[in-house]
């Protein structure tokens, strides 16, 4: 097809050898919901192909179906065969960005995503929201009921918010509480530096608690998730170059991070960066330093909470961290070590929650459905808390607890560690 | 014409259950196989009513009907018929209508995933045992049509075994209830065991009545590694004349391990030349423990080099798991693979497997020998790459003799795929022309137009 003949797209082997054994519509939150082959990957595998091979063309509706996937990675976990689905229609996106790409996606993530200050500046309205009160006016008066349903569930997703972006009061050296043992470098991402600055916060003072001497450059980037989702892989390895760069100049051993998704794609640098002969190595070394918060906690000596936490707790597992990462593992070890904690499995923890990026808008309806799947399996387990280590999740999962009104309440793990911590002192 | 065809169907299912766009057209020209043919339009109805008006329409019409589940057959029986007609995809018909627990008994809707289904009555205490590889890809509704199988078969039997009743859509689109929740009952011709396995070419079954037994609660699996691919069939024929009856008796040969071993990083050992991985299940722990421990010293007899009973439910887990990603694993070794599904007489495995072995070295082709030894169902796997004429003209030179091998042992063409389109040109071969004309007219009988998945299971 002489139309892509310039353009980054999948190669060949990358799709040629579905054998459409059908084992991954068994997994996909997509099909499940909507019951049509054409909404699971097997379906979408076949779009790429047919289109790749010149047989359809790469139309609005072929381009809905890549957009309309949660890339929760089931599908690529399961394919016995090594096809990757779900990166397939990431790429696809950036096929039709090189062919026609769209002003918009340039804006947002060219240019403000990129530019913390500018996105600081322009979630300013939500800031104030809780700042001046009218957050706490609106739930009194019941004022949130007077919402469309989608913008309900959406105010019930965000968490307390900060006063001002955490990046600003968050030093750029945080010293060791006891000796110092390794020097780390904190990266601190749009979502915990915008919404989720509590538990960042404490992210940070568990390292420093145990031994960490905490670096948090100001000046990082996006990791880039939400440009590749959008289909700009391009802008995604300017980010990636840019973040790179920064932590190299700080001198670190390792990078943690607190977010599932930030984890995945700095993970993902040295593959996404692998072809071009500059960068290929820095981005090798970067990657290989890059550590899940529970996953770097379960590698070092950690000192046990003295405090107790008397609650049922449950875990969801983050898809960029179980999937992406494979680290499922260390945060079930992390809560099973806090005394008190009555610790139950939730069944299917690693099905996608549903927030999926920005999908929990752009495709609501569908979004909503996999949200319930959750929350019922969420209300079976009775438990009082529910831990996950993913800022998208964490604003899914209460907007499920709101809609079905579970007394649950959702917390980052590592806030749960830091309460067990200060426990010991209310003894 | 398409276009007042698509009218119609409309007004009977609604929008939302109505695919025609090019992209929905692609995605429904396939099922689990490599064959593809364009249908003119996709259904999901969600009622038996609708199926019942969509077949109704197509007889006025005189157009093909193929229904289909998730689409996961290796027979190539779902695929749209080549000239366009109608896919009545049954996936949103997932219902589970009914579970008697003083029967035992399950009525479902024929979309219900069949895991699903499982779980359900697992949670009750009651099993339905049909484990079709494809158990959390496939529907209920394509199970029975056609006939599936799985592991567990050896002992409990195949999905016709439970079919107590059924609804059928026929081919002028009047609804038939055949059986009920009697076990026993010989009230006129066995029309179950007519449409289980007819492969939607006599009537669309849209809800099914199962029978359901005690779910066993104990089970035991082990893995038994042998050194050489003939003492292990030999080993299978010796379990099964010991007076046990496993759930299951499996055998995988030596690709079969490496590529499941790259797929799943299971830690399984690639130098030896066959496994065997056997499960005995029960009520009663002591006896289920004896069976096992039985099986395995008759595996030490005939030279195993390693036999490991599971110790805990996570390692039986891995074991099955790599069972059920066998097949498709294979792709990881060749472009292409064509996989068969012949069965023999439990005596005949060791020859059979000798008969495999000397196909392959005549062609210079691999043939993946695995299956469920136990009810002597092999799947022998040709790989090989289709870009490569010579290869698939191979290819299809070793499907034919590997047919006249099962059948020269007293086997038969397929255990669990069935017919299709894939081994339509073999059939008469395998049944003789009397038994071709008898199933013809039954055929025409119930479908004089034909409408219902035409081209399927005989030759056109």
């Amino acid at each position: 097809m002489d139309a892509l003949f310039n353009v980054e797209k999948p190669l060949e082997s990358d799709y040629l050898n579905c054998i459409r054994c059908g084992l991954c519509l068994a997994v996909c939150p997509t099909y499940r919901e909507h019951l049509n082959e054409i909404a699971g990957p097997r379906g979408r595998v076949a779009l790429v192909r047919k289109s790749l091979e010149g047989e359809l063309a790469l139309s609005p509706n072929l381009m809905a179906q890549m957009n309309a996937c949660f890339a929760c990675l089931a599908c690529n976990e399961i394919c016995p065969v090594g096809i990757r689905p779900a990166e397939l229609t990431l790429s696809m996106r950036y096929v039709q960005e090189q062919v026609n790409g769209s002003s918009w996606k340039q804006a947002l993530f060219g240019g403000l995503i990129p530019n913390p200050g500018k996105l600081e500046a322009a979630t300013l309205p939500l800031r104030l929201y809780e700042r001046t009160g009218l957050r706490k006016f609106a739930y009194r008066l019941r004022l949130t009921k007077l919402m469309r349903s989608q913008v309900r569930d959406l105010e019930a997703m965000l968490p307390h918010l900060p006063l001002r972006p955490l990046r600003h009061s968050l030093p750029v050296i945080t010293e060791a509480r006891s000796q110092s043992r390794v020097r780390v470098g904190f990266f601190l991402g749009c979502a915990q530096n915008l919404l989720f600055a509590e538990g960042s916060e404490a992210t940070v003072r568990v390292l420093a608690r145990n031994g960490c001497t905490v670096i948090t450059p100001r000046e990082v980037q996006c990791c880039g998730m939400p440009a590749r989702g959008y289909g700009r892989l391009d802008l995604v390895r300017v980010q990636a170059k840019h973040n790179v760069s920064i932590f190299e100049q700080a001198k670190v051993e390792i990078i943690v991070t607190d977010c599932a998704t930030c984890g995945s794609t700095l993970k993902d640098y040295k593959t996404l960066l692998q072809n071009d002969d500059g960068w290929a190595r820095r981005a090798e070394a970067f990657s290989s330093r890059v550590r899940d918060v529970s996953e770097f906690l379960a590698e070092i000596p950690t000192e046990k909470p003295k405090g107790k936490i008397e609650r049922r707790v449950t875990y969801h597992d983050p898809c960029h961290l179980r999937r992406g990462q494979k680290v499922w593992q260390q945060p079930r070890a992390l809560l099973s070590n806090i005394d008190g904690i009555d610790f139950i499995e939730l069944p299917e923890a690693d099905w996608c929650c549903g927030s999926a990026g920005s999908q929990l808008i752009t495709h609501y309806e569908t979004s909503k459905k996999v949200m319930q799947r959750k929350a019922d399996n969420l209300a079976n387990t009775k438990a009082d808390i529910i831990a996950s280590g993913c800022p998208g999740c964490q604003m899914q999962l209460n907007s499920a607890v709101k809609r079905h009104r579970l007394d649950v309440r959702v917390v980052h793990p590592i806030t749960l560690l830091e309460e067990a911590y200060k426990a010991e002192n209310a003894r | 014409m398409r276009d007042k065809l698509i009218d119609k169907l409309m007004s009977i299912v609604g929008k939302k259950d109505l695919l025609s766009t090019p992209e929905d057209l692609a995605v429904y020209s396939y099922d689990g196989t490599f064959v593809e043919a364009k249908p003119d339009v996709v259904v999901l109805p969600e009622t038996t009513e609708q199926v019942s008006q969509i077949v109704r329409l197509a007889a006025e019409e005189h157009t093909p009907v193929v229904p289909r589940g998730m689409g996961s057959g290796l027979a190539a029986a779902s695929v749209p018929y080549p000239k366009g007609g109608i896919v009545v995809s049954l996936t949103r018909m997932n219902h589970i209508l009914e579970i008697d627990l003083e029967n035992a008994t399950i009525k479902a809707e024929a979309g219900v995933i069949t895991a699903d289904l499982q779980n359900e009555v697992e949670k009750l205490g009651l099993f339905y045992p049909p484990d079709p590889s494809s158990i959390r890809h496939s529907t209920i509704g394509g199970n029975v049509a056609c006939n599936a199988g799985g592991p567990r078969c050896l002992k409990y039997g195949v999905t016709g075994d439970y079919v107590l009743g059924l609804t059928v859509v026929l081919a002028d689109g009047r609804i038939l209830k055949t059986g009920g929740k009697s076990i026993k009952d010989v009230t006129g011709y066995d029309l179950n065991g007519l449409f289980t396995g007819s492969e939607g070419t006599l009537g669309i079954v849209t809800e099914v009545l199962l029978r359901l037994i005690t779910r066993p609660r104990y089970a035991k699996t082990a893995l038994a590694d042998f050194n050489s691919l003939e003492d292990a069939s030999r080993t299978v024929t010796s379990i099964l004349t010991a007076g046990i009856v496993p759930a299951s008796l499996e055998l995988m040969d030596q690709t079969a391990i490496k590529c499941i071993e790259e797929a799943l990083q299971l830690g399984l050992n690639t130098e030896i030349e066959a496994s065997l991985i056997i499960e005995t299940d029960g009520a009663d722990e002591q006896t289920v423990i004896r069976e096992i421990e039985a099986c395995v010293g008759i595996c030490q007899a005939w030279g195993a080099c390693s036999v490991k009973i599971a110790g805990s439910e996570a390692e039986r887990n891995a074991l099955w798991k790599a069972r059920r990603s066998m097949s498709p694993s294979l792709a990881r070794k060749a472009p292409n693979k064509l996989g068969e599904d012949i069965t023999v007489p439990r005596s005949a495995i060791p020859a059979v497997v000798r008969r495999l072995r000397m196909i392959s070295l005549k062609y210079n082709l691999p043939v993946v020998i695995f299956g469920h030894a136990g009810d002597g169902n092999l799947h022998p796997n040709i790989l090989f790459d289709k870009r490569q004429p010579d290869q698939w003209a191979k290819a299809e030179q070793m499907v034919g003799e590997i047919f006249d091998a099962s059948l020269s042992l007293g086997g038969s063409l397929s255990g669990e795929h069935g017919v299709g389109i894939l081994k339509r040109p073999y059939l008469e071969r395998a049944l003789g022309p009397i038994s071709i004309e008898v199933q013809r007219n039954i055929k025409r009988a119930l479908d004089p137009l034909n409408i219902l998945n035409p081209g399927k299971m005989f030759l056109e």
